[in-house]
Parts: structure tokens; C-alpha cells; sequence
């Protein structure tokens, strides 16, 4: 059983059990453009939730990432090491950024679901 | 991620519904809503363009008249350290305006156009971003001997790439006479019976063979969709614009050169004629020449970084030991190469192509080496 939210920066979790798979939303994908470099936090590392974890930077520019929870990593993607534009095929899913450990599962409630996700990107416009 | 700011109000150029009808994502650019990229993205238009054709709307860019009733080159001298007394009629030079120090106001392109109503007219194009400081700099210093006219009803369009020539031959007769660097007046008869006069220079900022065609704005549409029609020819939007540029070793204002940079320490001293440099007469020859005899103190090069992770502008370059000995001023992902690549100004005893020096990233050294400018060879048509 996976529950999925959405932060405010544009980050997705997924969440199965204590661990959480963290990326980045296609409509952030698409605002980035074409990504041609990652850098992902080294496993081990503690994050606080809204704390900086990641940094993807397109042609044009680059933009932090956010820790949606606060956890530990225990895995990150080294595959968009090679292949950063992984992120723009497929953001929500080989393009996953890390997995934490949570260590606060009740931070769930401040995000959105799919639904309040899809509202709030519609008001950017 | 970060937010992205709503934009304020902006000004449009003549193609905005053709930008947002090819789903163009607008951004502001010096006042102007212009297209970053189109849905293929900017590593697909950059490799489109150095393969085929990309066409850019440049229209934001200034264009202006500068006209006398005789020897507007030589009174234009007086602003610019470039030779223009000795352009023939249709020929095309960059040069900049430079301040009394030596610092640059703008870089520009000059053609000599052919007289007109008794005058002797310079075309100017100038940057978007400077056009107002540059027209009234221009006006203000040469009052009472020059007359000039900003043009303020033509669009610019930029047709890059090596196969840009055979996509205008049908429309615009003579295409293949120009050389790099000239120019022609012209008539272009597009698709839908579209007519119209168009000021055709075999020039551009990609490195690419290519063109700038200076158009009326009423037809600008048109003349861009006749062009778009072409299988060879997609558009392409200021990213590929800006990374295009980088790879040519070409200097972008505000970024690399401003009014702290002189032409000297920026490399452009090939756009400095021979009698210029040896008379003077523009602002700032004091320290030009003092900087091509003794060397200037920092000079901008070209360097390649190991790794993937790009250095962005304002990135501080030290060397392998830890000194500070620069900044970069432009930085991105090369899409031709595809490796990192920056233009970063360094004190000059590090300028030489292969001197190892190490670029801070977000507090990490990465080894870079400096080049030989350009990073992707120009491939220019000189007839």
C-alpha cells in the first residue's frame, strides 16, 4: 500500500512503509527543460523536511530540491548520474531522485494529494 | 524546486502569436516576452540549428539609421574603436561602443548601406538590452553632425545553420552572392503571394552560416511561416540562442562584457582595425592601448570542465593551490560537445589554452582547463 503527495516546490513522495521514493513532478520537469546534470545527497545523510537535498540543473539553470519529509537517505538513483534526462522521460518514475528512511511520518499531513497537487499547479497560471 | 515568478507586463514583438501558436514558453527577456524554447526543448533546437536550420526571432534587438549628409562613417569613428571608414557598401563589422574608460557600452554591427535621399546611412543592430542607453548615448555625442533614426517598424529574424542559405535561395534572389559579414537590400516573395523589402545580412551570433533578415513588421508572420514551412527549418528559441553563442566563444552583454570589461581584456581586439589601434580617436583609446602593449591584468577565456556538474555565471575560479584568480561569466552544458563549458575571466598569467585551474561549484573545486575559443569550430561562408 503506497501513498503518494506533493509539496509546494514541485517534489513527489511516495510513501511504502517507513521508507519514501522522492522525484520531481512532470510540470516541474517540463518548467526545468532539458536536465543535464544531478546532484543527489550521499546516502546516509540526514534531511529535515523543506531542508535542501538535491540539486538539478538544466541547460539554462539550476534549482534546488526540497526534502518533502525528514529522514535519512538510504538510497539515491545513481542511475541520472549517466543519464540526467531520465528526470524528463520519465520524472515519476526511473527518474526518482533518493529514498529516505522517515523519521517523522506524521509531516505527511502538511503535504497534497494528487488532487489539491493538480489545483494548486492550475492557480500558477 | 523553486517557484517561478509571474512575469510582469511585457512588451511583444511582431511574432508573439506565431511564438505562442508553436507553443513557445514565454519569458521575460530585456522587457520583451520571448520564447525560452518550444516543446522539443533547447538541446534539440541547438542541435537543430547546427545541423540544419533554426530561425530566432530577434526582434527585441535594436535596429537604427545613422545618417549625414556625408562621412557618417568617420563621424561614427569617433564612438567606436572598429574600422568603419574603410567599409564598402554592404559590408558588415562588429565593433562596440566604448566609454572613456575603455569599458563597453554595447557591442553592435555596423553595415554601410547604400545611400539614400542624398545621405550616407549605417545600419546599426544593437542589444535589446542597451538600446535605449545606446540611442541616446549615440544622439547626445554626435548631435548636429549625424541624424539618429531607431526603427521601430521592423521585425529581425535570425535564419542559422548550414543549410540556411538553400531554405531562403527560392524566396530571395542573389542569397549565395553574400559573403560573411555582408549585406544586400532584397525583395522577398514568400508563400500566400506575401511581398515585401527585406535587409538580408549574411551574419548572426551561432557560429553557423547564417542570416538576419530585417523585415517590416507587418509581415513578419508570414515571412517567418513561409520560412517555417521548410522541413529544414524549426524554430528556436533564446536558450538554444544562448547556448549556440556560448560554444562559438561569442561574448554576451552583460554577462561578459559591460562597462568594467574593455574590448582588450574581452579578446576583441581582432575587431580592432590596424589604424585604429595605431591613431586612437574613440573613447577609451588611452587604456586600450596601454593594455595592448603591456598586456591587460585579467583576460577572458574559455574553459573546459571535467565531470558533468555545469559552473554558472559568478562562479569563482581559483587555481589547483586555492588562489582566487577569477570569475566566470557565462557557464552552461555544451549540447554539441556535451560537456560542461565556461567563459570566465582570469588574471592573465593563467589565460594560456591547457593551464589547469579549478572552478567553485557550490563550495567544490571541479578541475577545468582553459581553451582555445571558439569551443565548436565556426563554420562561416566566405566567398
Amino acid at each position: 500500500m503506497s501513498i503518494v503527495k506533493y509539496t509546494k516546490e514541485h517534489e513527489w513522495v511516495r510513501v511504502e512503509g517507513d521508507i519514501a521514493t522522492v522525484g520531481i513532478t512532470q510540470y516541474a520537469q517540463e518548467q526545468l527543460g532539458d536536465v543535464v546534470f544531478v546532484e543527489l545527497p550521499v546516502v546516509g545523510k540526514g534531511l529535515n523536511q523543506n531542508g535542501e537535498a538535491a540539486v538539478v540543473e538544466s541547460v539554462k539553470a539550476a534549482s534546488d530540491v526540497y526534502a518533502p519529509l525528514s529522514g535519512e537517505v538510504v538510497e539515491v538513483n545513481s542511475a541520472l548520474e549517466s543519464e540526467p534526462a531520465l528526470i524528463n522521460q520519465d520524472p515519476e518514475g526511473k527518474g526518482w531522485f533518493f529514498k529516505l528512511k522517515l523519521s517523522a511520518a506524521a509531516e505527511l499531513d502538511d503535504l497534497m494529494d494528487s488532487e489539491g497537487y493538480k489545483a494548486f499547479v492550475e492557480e500558477q497560471h | 524546486m523553486a517557484q517561478i515568478e509571474p512575469s510582469a507586463q511585457l512588451l511583444q514583438t511582431p511574432l508573439f502569436a506565431l511564438h505562442q501558436r508553436l507553443g513557445g514558453r514565454m519569458v521575460p527577456f530585456a522587457g520583451y516576452a520571448l520564447p525560452v524554447q518550444y516543446p522539443t526543448g533547447i538541446i534539440a533546437e541547438h542541435l537543430w540549428t547546427r545541423a540544419h536550420a533554426g530561425l530566432f526571432d530577434v526582434s527585441h534587438m535594436g535596429q537604427a539609421w545613422l545618417t549625414a549628409p556625408f562621412e557618417v562613417a568617420e563621424a561614427f569613428e569617433r564612438l567606436v574603436p572598429g574600422d568603419i571608414a574603410s567599409l564598402d557598401e554592404g559590408h558588415i563589422r562588429y565593433t562596440q561602443l566604448t566609454t572613456d574608460d575603455g569599458g563597453i557600452i554595447d557591442d553592435l554591427m555596423v553595415t554601410r548601406a547604400a545611400a539614400h535621399n542624398g545621405l550616407e546611412r549605417l545600419f546599426l543592430v544593437v542589444n535589446a538590452s542597451r538600446k535605449a542607453v545606446d540611442f541616446v548615448h549615440i544622439a547626445t555625442a554626435l548631435d548636429g553632425i549625424v541624424r539618429l533614426t531607431p526603427i521601430e517598424d521592423r521585425a529581425l529574424l535570425a535564419l542559422q545553420g548550414p543549410e540556411a542559405a538553400a531554405v531562403l535561395a527560392p524566396y530571395i534572389n542573389d542569397i549565395d552572392m553574400l559573403s560573411f559579414m555582408t549585406a544586400l537590400d532584397a525583395r522577398f516573395t514568400g508563400h500566400d503571394g506575401i511581398e515585401g523589402d527585406v535587409l538580408v545580412s549574411r551574419s548572426g551570433y551561432t557560429g553557423e552560416d547564417g542570416f538576419e533578415l530585417s523585415v517590416p513588421a507587418a509581415i513578419a508572420t508570414a515571412f517567418a511561416e513561409s520560412l517555417l514551412r521548410d522541413a529544414r527549418v524549426k524554430p528556436a528559441g533564446l536558450g538554444a540562442r544562448d547556448s549556440l553563442r556560448l560554444e562559438a566563444g561569442l561574448c554576451l552583454y552583460g554577462q561578459d562584457i559591460d562597462e568594467t570589461t574593455s574590448p582588450v581584456e574581452a579578446g576583441l581586439v581582432w575587431s580592432i582595425g590596424k589604424r585604429r589601434r595605431e591613431r586612437g580617436g574613440f573613447p577609451g583609446f588611452a587604456r586600450i592601448a596601454r593594455e595592448l602593449a603591456n598586456k591587460p591584468s585579467r583576460r577572458l577565456v574559455g574553459l573546459k570542465l571535467d565531470g558533468r556538474a555545469p559552473a554558472r555565471h559568478g562562479a569563482a575560479v581559483e587555481t589547483p593551490d586555492g588562489t582566487r584568480i577569477g570569475e566566470v561569466t557565462s557557464g552552461g552544458f555544451s549540447p554539441s560537445l556535451g560537456l560542461p563549458i565556461a567563459l570566465a575571466y582570469v588574471a592573465f598569467a593563467y589565460a594560456q589554452p591547457g593551464t589547469a585551474l579549478t572552478i567553485i561549484v557550490r563550495d567544490k573545486p571541479l578541475a577545468a582547463e582553459v581553451v582555445r575559443l571558439p569551443f565548436v569550430p565556426h563554420r562561416y561562408v566566405r566567398r
